[in-house]
């Protein structure tokens, strides 16, 4: 399954990367396996996104879709559809604060 | 010709200004890494081309990037860093327990011989190394589990081990500083740690003159006397000669004795300088005039050095790592302001020029003196 996800500017900068990422997900398509499949191709955003060893989310970071907030859902909760099947993509959103 | 990098960290990304023996004209890039919070840069002693770099985000947390090539291209490395076993507690603002939090890296000290051996300062105050050019970062623990531990409590800027300095003489002797725990001193190359603090005063602890819990704010040392020390205190600047068994206050005539950075010229290991500030509510210089004091005698007989440098209406900072001297003769000497500005002396401090004006609030500052 192809997910598309969208990082954030600072982010795309350090993964060195234009645009949407495109990912291949294994199995069910969960914030779980969307961000390990995101951390095995761009290492360098392990410890970003989510703490390296607790795997939590780091709390100036938020995780939309389908216009939802899915930031408080379980991480191995099943992501929309609209999202397993590439037609949305994952949003990572740095939360507005600060300068 | 001799040239001179500096490596400048700022709140908003990093810049690399280099310039040749003059130091008159200088070429600026940057900001690298731009908006990101870039508390240190320093280069290898053993290759001055392979430079790291602390890269830091409220958002994203703590990067790593390493440079081969003298900062034209950079690298992520390893940014795990792990306590290693039980965390503890230290005291937390209001006198409670607070267990280790790992917040950012401070401060990277590469290996004086070894381009691939980093070790790195870190918030809640921790000794990291790395042997592999940071690709893997491990705790060196005995600091962070000495005794007195869950007695150390954050400074206003957090509890961050922010100073280290390498033994050039002595590969097993090594010092660190942390605010608000104070200066500990290893001599099994970091196993084991004890607090070296005696004849520091604090009036702003319970017992002035406690083992730990001095807020020390830079320690510094000359190359060629490993065991004479300088340190600049949240209040007090201080001198020992005994590689810290003792301190003795040299503020002498400063017009404040509060303030951040301290260094040592390359050449005079009794010249020393120093940028008094006003006091520790207020954070900018005296009278509005930026000052570098300098002692030609290692402390209590103290010059204004001004030629330069605003003398009205300056209400800047300068932080604990954003001073630095290069190895050329004349010494050059450097520091970089809250307000942006990066000045530079290439003449011991006798004539400064602003280098860059406009920077994002400058945090750390290194000379590199480059064949």
């Amino acid at each position: 399954m192809t997910v598309r996800v969208v990082l954030p500017a600072h982010l795309r900068t350090l993964s060195r990367v234009d645009g949407e990422v495109k990912l291949d997900v294994d199995g069910p398509v969960t914030q779980r396996s969307v961000l390990d499949a995101l951390e095995a191709s761009y290492p360098m955003l392990r410890g970003t996104i989510r703490d390296q060893v607790t795997h939590e989310r780091r709390a100036f970071l938020r995780l939309f879709a389908c216009e939802q907030d899915l930031s408080h859902e379980s991480p191995d909760a099943p992501l929309p559809e609209p999202v397993a099947t590439g037609a949305e993509p994952l949003l990572i959103v740095g939360a507005m604060a600060g300068g | 010709m001799s040239k001179v990098r500096l490596l400048i960290g700022t709140r908003k990304g990093a810049f690399v200004l280099t310039s040749d023996g003059r130091r008159e004209r200088w070429d600026v890039t940057g900001p690298h890494f731009g908006g990101w919070e870039m508390y240190h840069l320093k280069g290898s002693p053993a290759d001055p081309n392979r430079l790291y770099a602390s890269q830091s985000s409220s958002w994203f947390g703590q990067v790593i990037q390493r440079s081969s090539d003298g900062g034209a291209t950079w690298e992520s490395v390893g940014n795990k860093f792990v306590y290693d076993g039980p965390t503890g507690t230290h005291q937390w603002y209001d006198g409670t327990p607070h267990p280790w939090e790992f917040a950012r890296v401070w401060h990277l000290e590469p290996s004086l011989t070894d381009p691939d051996t980093v070790y790195a300062g870190v918030e809640d105050a921790a000794l990291f190394r790395t042997t592999d050019g940071g690709v893997t970062w491990q705790e060196l623990p005995g600091l962070r589990t000495h005794e007195s531990g869950r007695l150390w409590q954050p400074g206003a800027g957090g509890m961050c081990l922010h100073t280290m300095l390498l033994d050039p003489r002595n590969p097993e002797r090594m010092f660190i500083a942390i605010s608000a725990a104070g200066t500990f001193r290893s001599d099994n190359a970091g196993k084991t740690w004890r607090p070296i603090n005696r004849g520091l005063r604090s009036e702003q602890i319970p017992d002035p003159v406690a083992e730990v819990g001095h807020c020390v704010h830079r320690i510094a040392m000359h190359r060629s006397r490993p065991n004479v020390l300088f340190m600049q205190k949240h209040w007090d600047v201080m001198r020992s000669d005994d590689a810290g068994e003792s301190w003795r206050e040299v503020s002498g005539n400063l017009p404040s004795d509060f303030g951040f950075p301290i260094d040592v010229h390359a050449h005079e290991p009794e010249t020393i300088y120093v940028v008094p500030i006003k006091s520790d509510s207020e954070h900018y210089p005296p009278d509005g005039k930026l000052r570098v004091y300098r002692s030609r005698t290692g402390g209590n007989e103290w010059e204004a050095l001004t030629n330069g440098l605003p003398q009205s209406h300056c209400y800047v900072n300068v932080l604990r790592d954003a001073m630095s001297v290069d190895s050329l003769d004349p010494c050059g000497i450097y520091f970089g302001t809250t307000g942006g500005q990066v000045y530079g002396s290439p003449n011991g401090g006798d004539r400064w020029a602003p280098i860059v004006r406009d920077l994002p609030s400058v945090v750390s500052v290194e000379a590199q003196t480059l064949p």
